[in-house]
């Protein structure tokens, strides 16, 4: 029997350990996007992450240094979108595609020198408890600090967006670009700095696939995972805790269909790869389906382009 | 009048002259197109050492990557042959149709295409590796060092190539050891390092011991190295990857045909072929062998290469039975390679049922 709640909690850790990704990207696309500005370059963002954080790794040797360039990297990247959607106005969809066009591009073109070159072992906290607690150990210890991070995020930006100054800032940014000047409020700058923070968190979320999930640089490894960051965004209707239910039962379902395949379950693979895809929408529509609360979260002016100056 | 004359003599004159010195020079330029980048360490990556084997023997060569199998795969090839490339490698079973179209309008243009089986211009050739021969070796080492007799397997997509794979790995694994079971999971995907991840996991989660893929990327034998469990490379040496999981590695060696290919172009001897060639011309290439593997397991599968490069021994020799029990190949024969071209059922011994 303590065999099998072991299992299951192997299991729960594998999930949480593919929920990762998907809960730093979210929660640093909610951010920018709860101050009105639609970036679609999530991907691009998470794999220019990706190929920096394991290049600076193999360079440098140091594992701080890369995953700070990762995320320094995702600012950067981030700082062209920035500066065209909010300083020469461009269209914010448009704009964001081409940020994931030019990201996988790149990456790729710096990825040719780290290509089969092994990655190097990430330092997991509290690795002497993993055995000491049957079920409960392997899902709180042996991770890596992003791991935790990842994981105290959500309830971070949840505080952040509803109890702090700067939150409702963001928010009022987001809802109403034009009040938000008129009392002051530095709709550009504000903008800016959350774009930024977005960037910092899908980079750090691609050094994680990177450095940490399977460490190794292969052009294109993000997968498509920052689309689904995205999707879960608007799926969670712009809530952090939200988005941390939907990364895990999109974590989770990818996992269990592969258990389910080698168990022998007589399902068609088919719909067992889809299934995640299918659940996760269910599950964050049906728990988002209260039309007040999603106008009150949506932020109202978001694509919208602020053409007042400053 | 006069200047348009001499402007078209001159012209004229200039075309001619360099259609001498292309005559005179006799430079042979290959191309080659690629479904995936070069950086995938898989499929690709091989195809462009063996391209690189080509230019180390003195050929100019071009490469496209990353070319979808579809109508840009036709725009690709036409503009290749357009720009004065004398044979062109497709690398991918999908660009089978627009091989075959484009070498109708370029019939001075040689075209050699990976994996297919359509040769319907007398300029086009097929190739392709009998890489179920590597996984006989591999299916022989995990049946004998397995203890708990799950081994795992990672397959991508539900075609010929992956399922003789999975049953020419099998029967090897059952022929040492009849009580193993091959467990099989599909990525759908040929390359995505999360995903063949978490299908690892499942199957370590499950009992296997060791894990072989049909995948590209090195995380399957990376999660191996973690668990501390036993992993075969795929199309390239991974053993740098996870040393102490990797056992050893079927290689894909296109280098030894491409340079051969090129070469019969250049001096004018080339002809329309079908290649299938494995571990005796040098097509596949099995890795060195792990120190974990026992001394009398390394004996027999030194043995056992040495025989399937002679053809002594055909990985697929009678009997076989499918898994309802029916007979496929009868005792003493082998599997013909019409058979193996087509093989979509599985062989006793394999659990679950190929998606359809």
């Amino acid at each position: 029997m303590i065999i099998e709640i072991n299992f299951v909690g192997l299991i729960i850790a594998s999930i949480m350990a593919s929920a990762v990704p998907l809960i730093l990207a979210s929660c640093g696309e909610l951010i920018t996007e709860r101050s009105g500005v639609l970036n679609l370059g999530v991907e691009g963002m998470m794999i220019i992450g990706a190929i920096s954080g394991f290049a600076l790794m193999t360079v440098t040797g140091s594992l701080i240094i890369a995953v700070f360039g990762a995320m320094l990297a995702g600012v950067l990247i981030s700082t062209i979108f920035a500066f065209l959607t909010q300083t020469l106005i461009t269209n914010h969809v448009a704009t964001g595609l081409a940020l994931t066009i030019f990201g996988i591009g790149i990456s790729a073109m710096i990825g040719k020198n780290f290509v089969g070159i092994p990655g190097k072992e990430f330092p997991v906290l509290f690795g002497n408890l993993k055995d000491a607690i049957p079920f409960l150990s392997p899902i709180l210890f042996g991770h890596s600090i992003v791991f935790y991070f990842a994981f105290a995020l959500p309830f971070i930006t949840n505080y952040f967006l509803k109890k702090t100054k700067i939150g409702l800032i963001v928010r009022a940014v987001g809802d109403s670009p034009d009040s938000a000047s008129n009392q002051g409020i530095n709709v550009r700058l504000v903008r800016y700095l959350c774009i930024l923070y977005g960037g910092a968190m899908c980079g750090l979320a691609g050094a994680y696939l990177s450095m940490i999930y399977t460490p190794q640089w292969i052009e294109n490894m993000t997968g498509g995972r920052g689309w689904i960051a995205l999707a879960l965004v608007v799926f969670s209707t712009w809530n952090p805790i939200k988005i941390l239910i939907g990364a895990m039962i999109f974590g989770g379902l990818t996992i269990i269909q592969f258990h389910m395949q080698a168990i022998g379950v007589r399902i068609p693979v088919q719909f067992l790869t889809a299934l995640p895809y299918i659940v996760t929408i269910i599950v964050l529509v049906v728990i988002s389906r209260d039309s007040r609360k999603i106008r009150l979260s949506t932020p109202s002016s978001l694509g919208k382009s602020f053409y007042k100056d400053n | 009048m006069h200047k348009i004359f001499i402007r078209s003599l001159v012209s004229s004159l200039v075309f001619l002259f360099t259609l001498t010195v292309s005559a005179v020079a006799k430079d042979v330029k290959a191309a080659f197109v690629y479904i995936g980048p070069t950086g995938d360490h898989g499929w690709t990556y091989q195809h462009d050492v063996g391209r690189k084997a080509v230019e180390a023997a003195g050929f100019k060569t071009t490469y496209v990557e990353g070319v979808p199998e579809s109508a840009d795969a036709e725009r690709v090839l036409r503009q290749l042959a357009n720009s004065g490339h004398d044979v062109i490698f497709t690398t991918s079973f999908g660009y089978m149709n627009p091989t075959n179209k484009v070498a109708k309008e370029f019939p001075n243009v040689k075209f050699e295409h990976a994996t297919g089986y359509k040769r319907e211009h007398p300029n086009v050739s097929t190739y392709a590796a009998r890489f179920y021969e590597g996984r006989t070796i591999l299916g022989t080492i995990a049946g004998s060092m397995t203890k708990s007799n799950v081994i795992g397997y990672v397959a991508s997509f539900p075609i010929p190539e992956v399922i003789r794979g999975i049953n020419s790995f099998t029967l090897a694994a059952q022929k040492v050891n009849p009580n193993i079971k091959t467990k099989i999971v599909w990525a759908f995907t040929w390359y995505d390092p999360g995903k063949e991840a978490e299908a690892a996991k499942a199957l370590i989660d499950q009992g296997a011991d060791i894990i072989a893929q049909h995948t590209d990327s090195t995380a399957i034998v990376q999660i191996a190295e973690k668990a501390g469990i036993f992993a075969f490379g795929q199309a390239s040496d991974m053993d740098k990857f996870a040393p102490k999981a990797v056992l050893t590695s079927v290689e894909n060696n296109w280098g030894p045909y491409y340079v051969d290919r090129v070469k019969a172009v250049a001096n004018g001897t080339w002809n329309q072929k079908d290649t299938w060639h494995g571990i005796g011309d040098g097509m596949v290439v099995i890795s060195d062998l792990d120190s974990a593997i026992p001394a009398d397991v390394r004996a027999k599968v030194n043995q056992l290469e040495k025989d399937l490069a002679s053809g002594k021994v055909h990985s697929f020799t009678g009997p076989i039975y499918d898994q309802k029990g029916n007979l496929m190949v009868a005792e003493g024969k082998t599997a013909d390679d019409g058979m193996l071209a087509g093989m979509m059922t599985y062989v006793k011994g394999v659990e679950g049922d190929i998606p359809k």
